[in-house]
């Protein structure tokens, strides 16, 4: 497969793909959100987990986003050093943003700085955002694409803190993120939590945490059990869908970490709506594809 | 039974509605966020359409443009507490009725609500196809160049909802009153996770060494 045909071959499917993440959720989520739906009692929880899951469908029926706000576009790849066309990649999924733009249609949702204008077609100044990993030895392409609302990305936050705050200090941080600013975010959320030495690795490190699968946990069990404990007793507060008070104000509490400098503590905190549209897709070298998060799908 | 509510309204509509309960809109239903709030507020541009006893939408929708019609694809509310700093500037000048986004708004906005007859309330976010086959038609569209999301979409709508009051006309804002109930949790549910990560500065000991 030469150049232009793997060109072509990645653009094609990922204009679909955007689609199909655009409209439905990861099978993961989706099971879980029925599975909380269960557990509400409240009349007014009942009305909004039915408009949630009555959207869904209607979505799905016509073929729409489910949301509005489909975000900026945000791709997450895990590169294998023998995928022989990574060349490709980032043209390939800036040509794929501009046209699903038009085809899905996704919201034209791209502004530069100081030019303040709308760029209508979803690029711009280092936007699609692309994070790249390397996979040493690795032949697969793996794309994590995931929608970035304005809503849930607007309570992010991190901050660094001193040893002497002690790991309290996280878990005041995180309350105090979901608890004053998650509520207008559309919960149940699945919240990010960042543990790096730095406000950059902390942050970064939150989003990773949050586009995680759900039912994974820390590797340390101590910060499994962080995980939990801050689920529970961030559930505990009562917030529940749209903030509206009920049983669940997140799906998952999910945290990702890295060594630290002995005189930093730094935490990023992410929140991902209700709405999680992260859809995953790996390629082979021969442009093949295997979808990762929806049961069954085609493109 | 469904309460419907149909524009214009008057303050006979709203007056007797209260934090919680639940109705829906026919009529006319128009959009506006962050720039429509800040030309209307700040740069002192007269809205192109009369907001008088009409509902604003806080949303910014994808339309599907094309040269005969413009066609609703996906419509849901958006924070509404990006707007708190100038909503009750925006309520005094335009005498807007009903405010529709998601999530609470803040003090000043309800002050305004309860000042002026008006209230906020939410659409369950997210909830964006389904809020789109509730509109019957775009008739028209203001300030386009503000980009697709910020401009004043004028639609006719057609039982719209389910909207939840979140501040009614007497002042009480839901939201509010709710972040105060989860303050007053937060301390008491912190506290044994806060126990539990107390050791967790300790330098953990080698297997051996146990």
């Amino acid at each position: 497969m030469n150049k232009t045909e793997a060109k072509q071959a990645l653009m094609d499917t990922m204009e679909k793909f955007l689609a199909l993440a655009s409209r439905r959720l990861p099978d993961d989520v989706y099971e879980k959100l029925t599975e909380l739906r269960d557990k509400e009692t409240s009349p007014m929880q009942k009305v909004i987990y039915d408009a949630y899951f009555q959207n869904l469908e209607e979505a799905e029926k016509l073929k729409r986003p489910s949301c509005q706000d489909t975000g900026q576009l945000h791709y997450y790849i895990k590169a294998g050093t023998a995928f022989p066309h990574l060349d490709i990649v980032e043209e390939s999924l800036q040509e794929a943003t501009k046209r699903a733009t038009m085809s899905v249609p996704l919201r034209q949702n791209t502004i530069n700085y100081f030019e303040e204008k709308n760029t209508g077609d979803n690029t711009g100044e280092r936007i699609p955002w692309i994070n790249w990993d390397i996979v040493s030895g690795g032949d697969e392409l793996e794309i994590i694409v995931y929608f970035a609302g304005g809503g849930c990305c607007l309570p992010g936050k991190a901050q660094v803190f001193k040893p002497s705050d002690g790991y309290g200090a996280i878990v005041k941080y995180v309350f105090e993120a979901v608890a004053d600013l998650g509520i207008n975010a559309c919960p149940p959320l699945i919240v990010g939590v960042g543990l790096g030495q730095n406000v950059e690795n902390a942050a970064l490190l939150s989003k990773k945490a949050y586009l995680r699968p759900l039912g994974t946990h820390h590797p340390h069990p101590k910060g499994a059990r962080l995980e939990k404990e801050l689920l529970e007793g961030l559930n505990a507060l009562g917030i529940g869908a749209q903030g509206m008070r009920g049983e669940n104000v997140a799906m998952a509490v999910h945290i990702e970490s890295s060594g630290r400098h002995p005189a930093t503590l730094a935490v990023g905190v992410n929140m991902a709506c209700y709405a999680h549209r992260r859809g995953v897709i790996r390629f082979q070298k021969d442009m093949s594809y295997e979808i990762l998060t929806y049961r069954g799908a085609q493109l | 039974m469904k309460k419907i509510i149909t524009t214009p309204i008057g303050i006979a509509d709203i007056a007797n509605l209260r934090i919680g309960d639940i109705f829906y809109l026919s009529g006319y239903l128009v959009t506006g966020r962050d720039d429509v709030h800040h030309r209307i507020v700040h740069e002192g541009l007269v809205s192109p359409y009369d907001f008088k006893d009409m509902a604003l939408l806080h949303a910014g929708p994808i339309v599907k443009e094309g040269a005969k019609e413009n066609v609703m694809i996906s419509i849901g509310p958006t924070s509404s507490i990006r707007m708190e700093a100038d909503e009750a500037a925006f309520i005094e000048k335009t005498g807007v009725r009903i405010i529709i986004g998601k999530g609470g708004m803040g003090e000043k906005t309800a002050e305004a609500c309860k000042k002026f007859g008006a209230i906020h309330c939410v659409f369950p976010g997210g909830c964006a196809v389904t809020a789109a086959s509730q509109v019957e038609k775009i008739e028209t569209v203001y300030w386009r160049e503000l980009g697709m999301p910020e401009s004043l979409w004028v639609m006719k709508v057609k039982e719209f909802g389910p909207l939840i009051v979140s501040i009614d006309t007497a002042g009480n804002n839901m939201f509010v009153e709710n972040k105060r109930y989860y303050a007053a949790r937060k301390e008491e549910v912190m506290k044994p996770i806060l126990q539990n990560v107390k050791g967790h500065m300790n330098i953990e000991q080698e297997e051996t060494d146990k």
